[in-house]
């Protein structure tokens, strides 16, 4: 009896919430009929059936969250099978299937058939005291947006589909329908253009927050964020203020190829008069994307695509995080492992596997890459000497050159062995899943990278 | 009284299908008092004998990088500064000294920033391209070409969503009306009807290349009809012509009916920065230009003709134009450099 088993509906799509069905059981169906909406993690998507035939059961209830991709979720039964008696619906079912149908897919929703590789969502040490709630980055990073908007109304968000298609990673979900169109701006596909234009209007006294739906697109906008943006202080001698925000999904997603998977973290992180900043879990995501929205100074904020969905604690207080204050997310005094945004996970799976061998890694989450917190890097440096830093991004002229060139620096004399980097590949983003993973940087590499400089 | 190719206006052009959206009305050659037109000769001999100090100044080694002299183009700015009211944002490119006096901002602090002193406006961290004044709404002085063009768009932007009634002006030349992101700009503030007027001054090269020689549709003041924005070309060489426009699309524009384009033909009599031979041009049509066409010339002759002043007042115009320009010239020169700590300083404003 043919099955459809929920589909990737996006490149990082894990799970999603059945939000409806179109169909009852023992309902006749038409190729390319509707029968579900599906909600992603990015927008609620129209499953179609592929082939004609008779609903036999319906495997997953209405509303049901967090469903699985390649969970079977409905039975419909070909013109010529026999139809047996109605089902009732129910939460799961065996896979003892006989054939399986995946619903109709784009190509490259194809290609997320493997999922990416499940990061565990790690409890982080030194968030702040008192209660927390679970939250994803996403939702984390919306409510600052929000809360923000509440209490400034010079706060606007603009960009691609940020309103009426409610953010097209749905960060900016909601945000329409509670701060209307005036503050909440879909613009025209015009990356430079509405680059400039925020820019402009940061210089007329509002604070934009400018979203780019990759930063990959934020090339054509790159020489607002530097020329216009970061240099205009400076340049007027300390008259021309421009308090703004770029943010937007960072580095590799998930088998997205070359043009559309670059970290960007270096790049902008060398430009004086630019603040960046590269949160890795939720609570940090809204502590800093507000402390971003309130300063004075121009904001590149660089999210990542895979962290969206991760579920964190993040304090239900008024939350903000200082900019330019790295975190110990976990304590050690073997080795330190440096890294930001992604690849503290790495790091910190890394940090796990050490430990189960003896090796006691302390973990840095850098956050702000520029200004950079030096002190906290070296002062770990001083108690471990020995550092690897994890970069989810290239080796050349990277964050991970910068954090090595420091320790020579300011650190030689607590060095008993030459830091490494580990990071991607030197090569653009390659598009098969073979090469895409052995391109990324790996929880295994840094785990052989630490056991170097420990000399084990 | 201009013998521009093309200076006079949509009437010698070959009239454009009009399409039937609403657009301005056709402006009128402004009908100026007394008072008006001689303010607007005292500001144009004040950026003309200004750049031409300047010009002494970098043939002398005292100003150094680019420099962009606006003479010839004074009509321009003059005539559009005219029509706005405090509060409204200017924004221009790096050809920018002549907007700054327009604004009102002191020439003492402008010399002083080309001169690279700290009494600069901008401290002496900005240059001859990188110059602005909050205080008189001029938001730069952008050394990247075009840049400016959505900046401005932006400032209107701000102007719309505080509803502060105010405009924003943004002025670019022909060569970068070429640049992607000024249609961008065009598309954005049409769609959202932003108070902005768009200003091309015309100066007929782009560096070393002429219009003709760059733009496959070489009536400027058309570029932005295909997003709906009206446009308008105005002889730029005729200070009353453009502040009869300017009144025409300032009064458009403040009225909420979005975005207007003027084209402004003009010219420049000096090479496109100090270091330009000027070998894409004869002698011959700079100085042609300067006879029958300059704008000074030709509102002192209005002046004269109409009987608003005597020869003489208008010299003693000169007279304390020249002292102004000398005692700012001697501020600048006499002024000290910044101090070496400023190096440091005006990177961010946070403390992190």
């Amino acid at each position: 009896m043919p099955q459809i088993l929920l589909p990737a509906m996006s490149p990082t799509m894990e799970e999603g919430t059945l939000a409806k069905w179109l169909v009852a059981v023992g309902d006749v169906v038409k190729p390319g009929d509707v029968i579900a909406e599906i909600e992603t993690d990015k927008a609620t998507m129209e499953l179609e059936a592929d082939d004609g035939g008779t609903v036999v059961a319906l495997m997953v209830a209405a509303g049901a969250e967090g469903v699985k991709v390649g969970t079977p979720i409905i039975t419909i039964a070909g013109e010529d099978e026999a139809v047996p008696a109605a089902q009732p619906t129910r939460a799961s079912t065996s896979l003892g299937m006989s054939e399986v149908i995946h619903a109709p897919l784009q190509p490259a929703q194809i290609a997320h058939a493997e999922p990416v590789e499940a990061r565990p969502a790690i409890t982080t040490p030194e968030t702040a005291t008192g209660p927390t709630r679970r939250q994803t980055v996403r939702e984390a990073l919306r409510d600052a947006m929000a809360e923000e908007m509440r209490a400034d109304a010079t706060v606007f968000v603009m960009g691609e589909e940020v309103a009426e298609y409610q953010g097209a990673y749905k960060v900016t979900q909601g945000l329409l329908d509670e701060f209307g169109d005036k503050r909440v701006i879909d613009t025209p596909i015009t990356e430079y253009g509405f680059a400039g234009l925020g820019t402009g209007a940061a210089m007329g006294g509002l604070k934009p927050i400018v979203e780019f739906m990759t930063f990959n697109f934020a090339m054509q906008a790159i020489d607002h964020i530097i020329n216009s943006a970061a240099k205009t202080l400076y340049m007027s001698g300390g008259q021309m203020r421009c308090p703004i925000v770029f943010r937007g999904p960072n580095g590799a997603a998930a088998r997205v190829g070359a043009q559309h998977s670059q970290n960007y973290g270096p790049w902008y992180a060398s430009v004086p008069g630019l603040i960046v900043i590269a949160p890795y879990d939720a609570a940090d995501a809204k502590g800093l994307l507000k402390a971003a929205i309130r300063s004075p100074d121009p904001v590149v904020f660089l999210e990542n695509e895979l962290l969206y969905g991760q579920s964190f604690d993040v304090p239900e207080a008024e939350h903000v995080v200082p900019i330019g204050k790295a975190r110990i997310c976990r304590a050690g005094s073997h080795v330190t492992l440096v890294s930001y945004s992604i690849g503290v996970g790495v790091a910190l799976q890394a940090a796990a596997t050490l430990a189960a061998e003896g090796i006691e890694a302390e973990v840095i989450d850098l956050r702000t890459l520029r200004p950079l917190d030096k002190a906290t890097v070296l002062a770990s440096l001083k108690k471990t000497n020995r550092l690897v830093v994890v970069e989810e991004g290239w080796p050349t002229c990277s964050i991970a050159s910068e954090i090595i060139a420091i320790c020579m620096e300011d650190g030689f004399d607590d060095l008993d062995a030459p830091v490494l980097r580990v990071t991607n590949v030197d090569v653009p983003l390659p598009y098969a899943a073979n090469l895409e993973k052995a391109a990324l940087v790996k929880a295994d590499d840094v785990v052989t990278a630490a056991r170097r400089v420990c000399y084990r | 009284m201009t013998n521009l190719a093309r200076s006079t206006g949509r009437k010698a052009a070959t009239p454009p299908a009009v399409p039937n959206w609403p657009r301005p009305d056709e402006p009128q050659r402004f009908v100026a008092t007394r008072e008006q037109l001689i303010d607007m000769y005292r500001q144009m001999v004040l950026i003309r004998r200004f750049e031409e100090r300047a010009g002494q100044l970098y043939g002398m080694g005292q100003i150094g990088g680019f420099c962009h002299l606006y003479i010839g183009q004074e009509a321009v700015v003059v005539g559009m500064q005219a029509e706005l009211v405090r509060g409204d944002s200017i924004i221009t490119g790096y050809r920018d000294h002549g907007h700054m006096l327009a604004c009102g901002i002191d020439a003492g602090a402008v010399m002083a920033e080309l001169t690279g002193r700290a009494a600069g406006i901008s401290h002496g961290k900005g240059g001859s391209m990188h110059m602005f004044s909050v205080e008189h709404g001029f938001y730069g002085g952008h050394g990247i070409v075009a840049a400016q063009v959505p900046l401005g768009a932006g400032l209107g932007f701000a102007h719309k969503y505080k509803g502060d009634g105010h405009i924003a002006v943004t002025y670019f030349g022909d060569g970068a009306a070429n640049q992607g992101q000024v249609y961008e700009a065009f598309n954005m503030a049409e769609l959202w009807k932003l108070p902005v007027i768009f200003i091309i001054e015309n100066n007929q090269y782009a560096m070393g290349t002429s219009v003709n020689r760059a733009s496959s549709e070489d009536q400027l003041y058309r570029r932005g009809e295909s997003f709906r924005v009206p446009g308008m070309q105005v002889d730029g060489m005729d200070v009353l012509a453009v502040r009869g426009a300017a009144k025409t699309a300032v009064d458009w524009v403040r009225a909420g009916n979005g975005p207007v384009l003027m084209e402004m033909k003009t010219y420049r009599y000096r090479g496109h920065s100090m270091s330009d031979p000027a070998k894409y041009r004869s002698r011959e049509e700079v100085q042609a230009m300067r006879e029958k066409s300059d704008p000074i010339e030709g509102l002192k002759k209005t002046i004269l003709d109409g009987g608003f002043a005597e020869e003489a007042d208008l010299k003693a115009i000169d007279r304390a134009v020249r002292d102004e320009v000398a005692a700012a010239a001697d501020f600048a020169l006499e002024a000290p450099e910044p101090a070496l700590s400023e190096l440091y300083t005006d990177v961010l404003l946070g403390t992190y």
